[in-house]
C-alpha cells in the first residue's frame, strides 16, 4: 500500500522499526500536496521546509535509539483557523492577509511537543462560516471523490488532505458540523469533542460557546491517538474542562454487545437523502449484528436547532469578528478619510459575503429591542435541545444518525441559496448546541460518494463513541477505500 | 428657595493596583514605553482567550464591602460592543445585569450635616488603551495607539441620583477616594487617570419627584473641574428652563480652558452596546465565607477613624474629618502621636503649616521630608520653652526644605529662646524708654498697647525672647 494511505498507528510501527524514515514519510506527503493540490485546493499555506526540519528531528531521535511517542513523525495538516507562531494564519479570509501570529495555539504546542510534522495550513470557509469550503476567501476546495463536488465544510481542506493522502491526520474545528460534515463527505473519520475537552486557546473564534477543535483521520484508532494528543485542561482557556482525560486508545477493540443505541426519528426522515438513509440503515444492521440494542428515539426540539444556531452563533460572531478593523494587524484599506471610513471600507472589502451576512444577522439579534425576542429566545431553545439529549441519554448510550443529510453536492449548487446551505448541518448542529461529542465514521457509499454515520454521546463520553465507531469499523471496510486521483 | 432642584449621579472608574492585568499576565505599571506592557491576550489578537485574575475579584469585593454593598453570590462578565481604536477587540469585557456588588452607600459631611448617598452598583471591567493623536485635534492626520493600559482592571462605581449640588458631588467623590485609598486597592490618582469621574445631571422644579432630562458630563479631570463643570451645567440648564426651553438629552464634555461644557453626542447618536454574556469566561460563583474573610480583613475606614480620633484623642470633629480624609495624612498624624500626647497641637500643625506647605509645593505627604518624630521633636522644644511659637514656624519651614532635625536647625541658627529674666528685662527697659507714649497708653488702660510693646521686644530679640516672660515683665514694669 502507498505510504500516504497508511494510518498513523501503522506508520508509527514502521517508523519505530526503521522501515521508513520520518523524512521519507514527510516527503511523500509533500509530493502528494505538490501533485494534487492544484486540483484539490486543500492547502492555503504549505510549510514544507519546516515540516522537513521537524521530520529530520524525529529521525535523529529514532537514530539515537529513543522510543518515539505514537504520533512522532506523522504528517498533520492544520485548519488555517488555528494560530501557528511565525506561520501565516488566514482563517480563509482576505482580512487577515499578512497576519502572522506571534504565538501558537495550545493544540499546536501539544502536537509539536509530540513530534508531529506539520505540512501546512488547510483551506476553509472564511472564518469557518460555511458547509462547502466554497466561502474560502482564496479558492474553493474540491472533493477527492469527485472534483466537481464540494468536500463539505468548513474544515473542507483538512478533510480533503486526509482523504487524498496529503497528510495522515488533520485538525479541524467544528461549530455546527464543520468537522463531521466534511469528514462524512470525504469518507474519513472526524470528531467534534465535548465542549471544553480540547483547549480553544489559539483557535480563532467564530462562535465561542460552540467552537471545538477536533481530529480528522483515516480510521478510528488514529482519531483516538490525536484526541489523546490534543485534549486536556488548559489554564489559558477558562471554558476548558478541569481534570485528566482518559487514554482514548483504551476504548478501542472492545465489544459493543448490549450497548443501547437510539436513532432520532427527526434525523432519519424528511430532508435526509434516501440514499444516505439506506446507508445508515445498513450500518445500523451491522451494529445490531454486533449485539447493540437499537431503538428509535425522539429529540422533539430538533427542528428549532438551525434557527437557534443561526442566532447564537451569529450573535457571538458579530462580536468576535469586530476586532478585524484594520487598526493593528491584517488588511487595511489605503488612504482612509477617517477612522470610520477605515473601519467600513476595510471590513466591506476584507470580509466575504457570507461573513458579512452573519455579522449583520448577529448584530441585529443582539440589538436593543430585539435581544429578548431573538438571542434570549435562542438560548432558551438551546436549553430545551440540551434537555432532549439529556433525556435520550438516560436510556441510550449513544445516538446515531447521518452526519450529513446528503452526499457531497455539486459546486455552486447551494451558493445562491444560503438557507439550503444552512440545512447541510441539520443533523450536526444540535450536538454543538448541547455541547456533547459527535463523531462521523465512513458508513458506505451512495452513488459512488461517501456517507458518514454520526455517533453522538453524553458529555465527555468520547471513549464510548470511539468504542462503537471502532467496533463498526472492524466489521466493515469503508475506511479502506480511497478515491482515485 | 431656588425654583429648581439639582439631581446628580456619578459614575466613577477606579483602576485597581493589581500587579497584572484583569485577563492576562501583562504588567499594570503606569508609564512605560508605549506597547511594552502587552501580550497577545490584551492586544486582542485572533484566537486569544481571557483568563480572569482572581486578585481583581478580591480587590473589587473589598471596594464593594467598604461601600456597604451587598456582594453577589453569582456574577458574570458581559461584552460591551462598540468600535474605538483604543479597544483592540472592539468590545470591552464588563458586567451588565449581574454586577458584583449592589445596594451600598457612603456618608458625606455637608454644612455640618451627615448625608447618605446611595451606591447603585460596583462592577468590574477592563480598561481601554490610549490614543496619541499626531498634531492638534481636528487636523491630526493619524493617531498612534498605546495598549499598555488596555486590560488594566477597573471597578465602576455608580451612585444613586442622591446628590443635590456640585458641592455634594465633590464631597462624594472626595469621600469615595478616601474610602478606596483606605482599602488599599487603588492609588486613586486623578492626574494619572486611576480615578475618573463622569456625571449625570438634571434639574427639576423644586418639590417635584419626577426626574428632569439629564445630560452626561465627561472629561472632568480634577475635583475642582467636577465642581466647576457641574456648576456650569446647573446654570446652563437653569437658563434653558427659565426661558421655557427643554434640556436636550446628550453627552457633553467639560472644556477646562474655556470653563464650559460642549455637546459631544446626542441621544440619537448614543451607542447600542449590544451587551451579551461573554462566552469566553465562566460565571463567578462567589463563596460567602471568602467574602466574610475579606470583610474581616478590611482596614479601619475614614468614618470609623474619624470617630476614634474624636473619642480617643479628643480633637474636634472638624479636625478629625480633615485629617482622616487622606489615609496617608491620618497615618502621619498617628505616627506623630506615638511619641507625643498633645493631639490638638499635632492636628493644628498638620492641618495648618504642613498642609499649606504640601499644597504650595504640590507634594504628597508620603514624600514630605519632615518625619513625624521631627515634627514632635519641634513641638517638644516649644513645650519646654526652648523655642517660641514664632521661631517654631521658621524651624518648621527649614525642616520642610532640608529634612534636618529641629534640634540641629535651632542650634545652627542660634534660635534658642531667651528665657533669661535679666536679659529680657533689659530689652524691655530699652523698648519702654524708646516708646514713652505707648507705655503711658497702656498705663491709662489701653490693653492694645501691650501688643505693640511685646512686638518691639520680639523684634529686638529677633523673635527669640520667651513671649510669656516678655508679657509678664512689661506688665510688671508698667504696673
Amino acid at each position: 500500500m502507498e505510504l500516504v494511505y497508511m494510518t498513523a498507528h501503522e506508520l508509527h510501527r514502521m517508523l519505530s522499526a526503521r522501515e521508513i524514515s520520518a523524512e521519507e514519510l514527510c516527503r511523500a506527503a509533500l509530493d502528494r500536496i505538490e501533485k494534487l493540490d492544484g486540483r484539490l485546493g486543500a492547502f492555503i499555506t504549505v510549510t514544507g521546509d519546516l515540516a522537513l526540519d521537524q521530520a529530520r528531528a524525529v529521525d535523529r531521535r529514532i537514530a539515537s535509539g529513543e522510543e518515539i511517542p505514537p504520533l512522532a513523525g506523522i504528517p498533520v495538516a492544520v485548519k488555517d483557523v488555528i494560530c501557528t507562531e511565525g506561520i501565516p494564519t488566514t482563517c480563509g479570509s482576505r482580512i487577515l492577509s499578512g497576519f502572522v501570529p506571534p504565538y501558537s495555539a495550545t493544540v499546536i504546542e501539544k502536537i509539536l511537543a509530540r513530534g508531529m510534522v506539520m505540512v501546512g495550513k488547510t483551506n476553509m470557509d472564511e472564518f469557518a462560516m460555511g458547509s462547502s469550503t466554497e466561502n474560502s476567501g482564496f479558492f474553493p476546495a474540491s472533493n477527492p471523490w469527485d472534483t466537481d463536488r464540494v468536500p463539505g465544510g468548513s474544515s473542507g481542506g483538512s478533510a480533503v488532505a486526509v482523504a487524498a493522502g496529503q497528510a495522515v491526520v488533520a485538525l479541524g474545528s467544528d461549530t455546527g458540523g464543520s468537522i463531521r460534515q466534511p469528514a462524512s463527505m470525504c469518507g474519513v473519520v472526524g470528531m467534534k469533542p465535548t465542549y471544553g475537552a480540547v483547549s480553544r486557546y489559539g483557535l480563532v473564534a467564530y462562535a465561542s460557546s460552540l467552537d471545538q477543535i477536533g481530529p480528522i483521520s483515516r480510521d478510528v484508532a488514529d482519531c483516538a491517538l490525536v484526541l489523546n494528543a490534543i485534549s486536556g485542561h488548559d489554564p489559558l482557556d477558562s471554558t476548558s474542562a478541569p481534570g485528566d482525560r482518559p487514554d482514548y486508545t483504551g476504548f478501542l477493540n472492545r465489544e459493543i454487545k448490549g450497548i443501547k443505541i437510539g436513532v432520532p426519528g427527526e434525523y432519519m426522515g424528511e430532508g435526509i437523502d434516501p440514499g444516505v438513509r439506506e446507508v445508515i440503515g445498513g450500518a445500523l444492521k451491522v451494529l445490531s449484528s454486533l449485539g447493540a440494542e437499537i431503538e428509535e428515539v425522539s429529540l422533539p426540539h430538533s427542528k428549532y436547532a438551525i434557527p437557534a444556531y443561526y442566532l447564537i452563533a451569529t450573535a457571538e460572531a458579530s462580536s468576535n469578528l469586530a476586532r478585524y478593523d484594520g487598526v493593528s494587524y491584517g488588511y487595511r484599506v489605503e488612504d482612509p478619510k477617517d477612522v470610520v471610513d477605515m473601519y467600513s471600507r476595510t471590513r466591506s472589502r476584507g470580509f466575504g459575503t457570507e461573513v458579512k451576512r452573519r455579522i449583520m444577522l448577529g448584530t441585529y439579534a443582539l440589538s436593543a429591542g430585539y435581544y429578548d425576542a431573538y438571542y434570549l429566545k435562542a438560548l432558551k431553545v438551546r436549553t430545551l435541545i440540551k434537555q432532549d439529549f439529556d433525556r435520550a441519554f438516560e436510556k441510550f448510550d449513544v445516538l446515531i444518525c447521518p452526519a450529513s443529510p446528503t452526499t457531497a453536492f455539486r459546486k455552486g449548487e447551494k451558493m445562491d441559496d444560503p438557507l439550503q446551505m444552512y440545512l447541510s448541518d441539520i443533523t450536526t448542529i444540535s450536538v454543538n448546541l448541547a455541547g456533547i461529542p459527535g463523531i462521523s465514521v465512513p458508513a458506505g457509499f451512495s452513488g459512488g460518494l461517501p456517507v458518514g454515520m454520526q455517533i453522538m454521546g453524553r458529555p465527555f463520553a468520547e471513549g464510548t463513541l470511539l468504542q462503537v465507531a471502532h467496533a463498526f469499523e472492524r466489521s466493515t471496510d469503508h475506511h479502506k477505500k480511497f478515491p482515485e486521483l | 428657595m431656588a425654583r429648581y432642584e439639582t439631581v446628580i449621579g456619578l459614575e466613577v472608574h477606579v483602576e485597581l493596583k493589581t500587579g497584572t492585568k484583569i485577563f492576562c499576565p501583562s504588567s499594570t505599571a503606569f508609564g512605560g514605553d508605549p506597547n511594552t506592557h502587552v501580550c497577545p491576550v490584551c492586544l486582542g489578537l485572533p484566537g486569544v482567550l481571557p483568563v480572569f485574575n482572581k486578585k481583581v475579584l478580591e480587590y473589587a469585593i473589598r471596594v464593594g464591602l467598604a461601600l456597604n454593598c451587598k456582594i453577589a453570590g453569582f456574577s458574570k462578565f458581559d461584552r460591551k460592543n462598540y468600535y474605538y481604536p483604543d479597544l483592540p477587540k472592539n468590545y470591552q469585557i464588563s458586567q451588565y445585569d449581574l454586577p458584583l456588588a449592589e445596594h451600598g452607600h457612603l456618608n458625606i459631611d455637608i454644612d455640618g450635616q451627615v448625608k447618605r448617598i446611595g451606591i447603585t452598583r460596583v462592577h468590574m471591567e477592563e480598561d481601554a488603551g490610549k490614543l496619541v493623536h499626531q498634531g492638534s485635534t481636528g487636523v491630526a492626520s493619524y493617531s498612534l495607539v498605546d495598549y499598555n493600559r488596555t486590560g488594566v482592571p477597573l471597578v465602576e462605581i455608580v451612585s444613586e441620583p442622591d446628590i443635590r449640588s456640585p458641592e455634594e458631588a465633590r464631597a462624594y467623590l472626595e469621600k469615595l477616594k478616601a474610602i478606596i485609598q483606605y482599602t488599599g486597592v487603588s492609588d486613586c490618582k486623578m492626574e494619572e487617570g486611576s480615578l475618573r469621574c463622569d456625571a449625570n445631571i438634571s434639574l427639576r422644579p423644586a418639590g417635584s419627584d419626577k426626574l428632569g432630562t439629564k445630560t452626561e458630563i465627561k472629561n472632568m479631570n480634577s475635583f475642582k473641574a467636577l465642581q466647576r463643570a457641574l456648576q456650569y451645567e446647573v446654570e446652563r440648564q437653569t437658563e434653558i428652563l427659565e426661558e421655557g426651553g427643554q434640556v436636550v438629552q446628550e453627552t457633553r464634555t467639560w472644556d477646562e480652558a474655556r470653563g464650559v461644557t460642549l455637546s459631544m453626542r446626542s441621544k440619537e447618536q448614543a451607542h447600542d452596546y449590544r451587551y451579551f454574556p461573554d462566552p469566553d469566561l465562566v460565571p463567578l460563583v462567589i463563596d460567602r465565607r471568602w467574602v466574610e474573610e475579606i470583610r474581616a480583613g478590611l482596614p479601619e475606614l475614614p468614618d470609623q477613624r474619624k470617630a476614634r480620633y474624636v473619642k480617643e484623642y479628643g480633637i474636634p470633629e472638624y479636625d478629625a474629618s480633615v485629617i482622616t480624609a487622606s489615609k496617608d495624612l491620618a497615618d502621619y498624624f498617628e505616627q506623630c502621636l506615638e511619641g507625643y500626647s498633645n493631639a490638638k497641637a499635632v492636628s493644628n500643625w498638620v492641618m495648618g503649616d504642613l498642609s499649606r506647605l504640601l499644597n504650595a509645593h504640590d507634594i504628597d505627604i508620603a514624600r514630605c521630608r519632615i518625619r513625624p518624630a521631627q515634627l514632635t521633636g519641634m513641638l517638644k522644644m516649644m513645650d519646654g520653652g526652648t523655642i517660641s511659637g514664632k521661631i517654631a514656624k521658621m524651624v518648621f519651614e527649614e525642616m520642610f526644605e532640608t529634612g534636618k532635625d529641629p534640634e540641629q536647625i535651632v542650634k545652627e541658627k542660634g534660635l534658642v529662646q531667651i528665657s533669661d529674666e535679666g536679659a529680657i528685662a533689659s530689652v524691655v527697659d530699652e523698648v519702654l524708654a524708646a516708646n514713652p507714649k505707648v507705655a503711658d497708653d497702656f498705663r491709662s488702660g489701653k490693653e492694645k498697647a501691650l501688643g505693640f510693646l511685646v512686638g518691639q521686644v520680639m523684634k529686638a530679640t529677633r523673635g527669640k525672647a520667651n513671649p510669656e516672660m516678655v508679657n509678664r515683665i512689661i506688665r510688671e514694669r508698667l504696673r
